[in-house]
């Protein structure tokens, strides 16, 4: 059997097949193998103590209020910094560029920006606003975060620009409709989910950087409501704690682990009902 | 009488509007620059910071070995062997997988598995890296410290050649558990973008090699392959610039050492993980400055490598055009 041709071929395709499955099996593995130790450990280390006090120190009890208070501040500004930016350049490159050289240089110097390691960026933040300030603060935290959103926006803002059909473009053209106006009031109406999707795809990025905060907003142990000083957030404490030999700072790092997580998860799910919603419609 | 008012107002109306689409090309042209001039603004803040180091050491700061700030000397070598040791295996682990998740994901699964698992994977992608890590250093490191590297040590450590690669105690941490974590960390990425590649293969190519009687296995290396390969690479090439840059999850796992070791199973180091551990603790200005320098190296290699791997992943976009 094993000498006919197609015997060995089909033996072969067999072998490929079952690696094909055993590699999807070892994929699916990690995952849920990290889901789990996450949501086990951190629903075991979950209190209301985590949602009302302020980061302790070793040994003594407390939550992570500052930590997670710094994150939001520091996520919704560098939203609010990076996205109406990703947006006007997106539209840049899907309505005015126009294949021109230029147009696809940026296109490109985009995707290299966003999978550049986002250490890098937090170095460029830390001697682009740090060092000018000579000291630590939100508002940098924030500009490193803006930079990460940036790119991912105009990456989807311009896809989604893109998808619009062109009859609509012309259609409001032909009613002497000035350009800006098409583009605002018509494109973007069109495209809102794809763009909204975008900015929350962004939103779940930046909620898990760690590195480039490390060296823009640091950390602070108190309550702070000041940007122009250091605060606290969900993953610089997380690092540290967890790299520290405490127990009861390790426990609270689970429980922070267990927040962020959940929240990537859930936003990155409702970032994808959106788009598949969307879908629907269109169809 | 209404027709010498209505030119006028139109008139009026128009030069506002001429005026409106101006000042909106202006601004939508100048978001887009800012992105140009955001990379570029990064190389050169970043070469700036790093002026004392590399005017200090000059180009032997790529391969000093030594890293000592209490005497104030600054070299890249083990810090550059690290990152590209650790980014190597990663991707000898990710590549194959990342093929089997995206043949299984096209070809094998039934329709009905598609979606959810392709999901499934792709949320992988989504978890922040300092969970892996985290999760790598509470839950990974003591399992392989305890059932896997003592049988790799006494095993492994035998062969030849590549025997010192897999022979040291068995600490858990070190290069070999890093580029386990980077591989589950890339994995995602590569699969999603093989997967996305594949499905732009003409479905009448596929079909007219099953009717010539391939099997899937055939169609998928002889046909599918080909016609996406230079994709595929850029899809490989993007995750090893994901694996060269990843910070917080190799910080947890590497070590922090800064000696050069042949075994994988040794502590070491990586750029980014140099530059996290030591960045706040960094006193002096030659060692943040050889810190930042650090980072421009990185910055050069991770530059390079995505080009190609965006390079490479257009041209099937223009093929597709065609």
């Amino acid at each position: 059997m094993g000498t006919s041709p197609y015997g060995s071929r089909r033996a072969k395709n067999l072998v490929a097949q079952a690696l094909a499955v055993l590699a999807t099996i070892f994929g699916l593995f990690w995952l849920v193998w990290i889901l789990w130790t996450t949501f086990s450990k951190g629903l075991g280390s979950l209190n209301l103590a985590l949602f009302t006090q302020m980061t302790p120190p070793p040994g003594e009890t407390g939550g992570m209020l500052n930590a997670f208070f710094g994150s939001v501040v520091m996520s919704l500004l560098g939203i609010a910094f990076g996205a109406p930016i990703g947006v006007l350049a997106g539209t840049y490159l899907a309505e005015y560029s126009q294949k021109s050289w230029i147009g696809e240089t940026v296109r490109f110097v985009n995707d290299i920006l966003l999978s550049a390691p986002s250490i890098v960026l937090g170095l460029f933040v830390y001697t682009l606003v740090v060092a000018q300030m000579g000291h630590f603060s939100a508002l940098a935290g924030a500009i490193a975060l803006a930079f990460i959103v940036l790119p991912v926006v105009v990456r989807t803002t311009d896809e989604m620009l893109r998808l619009v059909p062109s009859q609509m473009r012309e259609a409001a053209l032909s009613l002497g409709v000035p350009q800006w106006k098409v583009i605002v009031q018509v494109l973007y109406r069109a495209s809102l989910p794809g763009i909204v999707t975008g900015i929350l795809l962004a939103l779940a990025r930046i909620s898990g950087e760690t590195a480039p905060l490390l060296f823009t907003a640091l950390n602070n142990q108190y309550w702070t409501t000041d940007i122009l000083a250091p605060m606290a957030n969900v993953p610089v404490v997380i690092f540290q704690y967890a790299m520290s030999p405490y127990d009861s700072w390790h426990t609270l790092a689970w429980a922070g682990a267990f927040i962020l997580t959940l929240f990537v998860l859930v936003v990155s799910l409702a970032a994808r009902a959106i788009v598949s919603r969307n879908k629907i419609v269109h169809d | 009488m209404n027709a010498a008012a209505l030119p006028a107002s139109a008139d009026t109306r128009n030069t506002r509007d001429t005026a409106t689409d101006r000042g909106f090309r202006g601004l939508v042209t100048a978001a887009g620059m800012l992105v140009l001039v955001a990379l570029g603004a990064a190389a050169f803040s970043m070469l700036w910071g790093g002026r004392a180091a590399f005017g200090k050491f000059g180009l032997g700061f790529l391969w000093s070995g030594t890293w000592d700030p209490v005497g104030q000397q600054f070299g890249a070598l083990v810090s550059i062997y690290g990152t590209v040791v650790s980014a190597l295996i990663a991707m000898i682990i990710a590549v194959p997988v990342s093929f089997g998740i995206a043949m299984f994901l096209t070809e094998i699964a039934p329709k009905w598995m598609r979606g959810p698992v392709g999901t499934a994977i792709e949320l992988l992608a989504g978890i922040p890296s300092i969970i892996y890590g985290m999760w790598g250093l509470f839950v990974l490191v003591p399992v392989l410290a305890e059932h896997v590297y003592p049988w790799v040590d006494a095993h492994m450590g035998q062969w030849p050649l590549i025997g010192t690669l897999f022979a040291g105690p068995p600490l858990g941490l070190g290069m070999l558990t890093a580029g386990l974590v980077l591989a589950i960390m890339v994995i995602p990425f590569i699969a999603s973008v093989m997967r996305e590649v594949f499905l732009t293969v003409p479905g009448r190519l596929k079909e007219s090699s099953y009717a010539l009687g391939s099997t899937r296995w055939e169609v998928v290396w002889d046909v599918v392959l080909p016609y996406t390969r230079s994709a595929v690479l850029g899809g490989i090439f993007l995750g090893l610039g994901r694996a060269l840059g990843e910070t917080m999850a190799v910080t947890f796992v590497l070590g922090n050492a800064h000696e050069l070791t042949a075994s994988l199973l040794m502590p070491g180091n990586s750029i980014a993980a140099t530059i996290a551990n030591e960045f706040s603790e960094a006193d002096s200005e030659m060692y943040r400055s050889s810190l930042i320098a650090l980072g421009f190296v990185l910055f050069l290699v991770t530059f390079v490598v995505l080009a190609i791997a965006r390079l490479m992943l257009r041209q099937l976009d223009k093929r597709e055009g065609n």
